[in-house]
């Protein structure tokens, strides 16, 4: 009898424990797990229309963060056309995504050439510049760096600069890291399961 | 006989299977990423050697940009980052890709504004000085492989 209610006290503690630590876990995500690591979603930048933005003003959506510049011609413009793949594969669900393209070059990139370069892409992507130290401040939020390059003869430079994609829930919480390793098919995968969990592909 | 003149001899007889580094290469599917706003835009490029010799690819000019200089992108440590290459070799009976992510043709200054669909001509100049002229395509911004 002791042991009998013994080992149910042990089952409970187990189940609950386990609930506990698997909150977030019991989820398939393909992508790296930051939930808790990295802080919300947070910033004061001008969008591509010209208007000051903050973090908030991105809740209800789920934001997929990237840094680049539009001087780059090859890993940015590759990345934001396989982010359009993504929000193609997504259909009506993409509705509820916005990708926000941070430039880490507000010196060149302002918010004409930011509309321009992002709806190239995709209808659903933002272009976000605005002053050198808030840029800063939110690529140390999120612990990306970028470097910007020595000038060539001719005046242009290179910028060198983190390649994750960050992904923040509809909250605004940081969840997933996407690198340039992960397969398409992930983010698309994650995706789903932050949009409409249970139709993941 | 100085190695020169040796080669130039070699050009000169007739009949020899390519002659000289751009006879040996073929270009496969040439696209360019076009990008708004006169942005330096992204040359890609497949290059196969049929030759028993490895060939290089040292530069590329086009009438309709300002300038074209071969780059190599890497994502290598989380970092994005664009290196200029002097050459770029293609193995005898090889190919040699440039393609999103790696080695390109870095597009700039447009001498006037290109639109998806045109055809514009690049020259790429190879080891031996040899030149071909190849038509890259110019694609939308989000196309994806040169599809």
């Amino acid at each position: 009898m002791k042991s009998a209610l013994a080992r149910m006290a042990l089952l409970l503690l187990l189940v609950l424990g386990l609930s506990a630590c698997h909150r977030q876990d019991d989820m398939p995500w393909r992508l790296v797990q930051i939930a808790g690591h990295m802080p919300d979603l947070d910033f004061d930048l001008t969008d591509d229309a010209g208007k000051q933005v903050s973090g908030k003003d991105y809740r209800g959506k789920v934001v997929l963060l990237y840094f680049g510049y539009t001087h780059c011609p090859d890993v940015c413009p590759l990345t934001l056309a396989q982010l359009h793949v993504v929000m193609q594969r997504l259909g009506p669900l993409a509705d509820g995504v916005r990708i926000l393209f941070v430039s880490v070059d507000p010196a060149r990139d302002t918010p004409e050439v930011m509309h321009a370069y992002v709806n190239a892409f995709d209808t659903r992507a933002v272009g976000l510049t605005g002053k050198p130290g808030d840029i800063e401040a939110l690529s140390k939020r999120y612990r990306s760096a970028f470097t910007r390059e020595p000038a060539k003869e001719d005046g242009n430079y290179e910028v060198s600069h983190s390649s994750a994609i960050y992904v923040f829930d509809q909250d605004g919480k940081a969840r997933l890291l996407s690198t340039p390793n992960n397969p398409q098919s992930d983010m698309v995968h994650d995706l789903h399961l932050l949009l409409a969990p249970g139709t993941a592909p | 006989m100085t190695l020169k003149t040796l080669l130039l001899a070699t050009l000169l007889l007739p009949g020899v299977a390519l002659a000289n580094d751009a006879q040996a290469i073929r270009a496969s599917a040439p696209w360019i990423r076009l990008l708004p706003a006169n942005l330096p835009a992204g040359g890609f490029v497949t290059l196969l050697n049929d030759s028993d010799r490895d060939v290089s690819l040292r530069s590329a000019s086009s009438p309709s940009y300002g300038s074209v200089m071969l780059h190599k992108s890497s994502t290598e440590g989380g970092m994005g980052r664009m290196e200029m290459v002097d050459s770029l070799s293609i193995p005898a009976h090889g190919k040699a890709m440039l393609a999103p992510g790696g080695y390109h043709l870095m597009m700039m200054n447009a001498a006037k504004p290109v639109a998806v669909g045109d055809k514009v001509k690049v020259t790429l100049q190879f080891g031996d000085g040899s030149t071909s002229t190849v038509e890259f395509v110019a694609k939308p911004a989000n196309t994806i492989d040169g599809d």
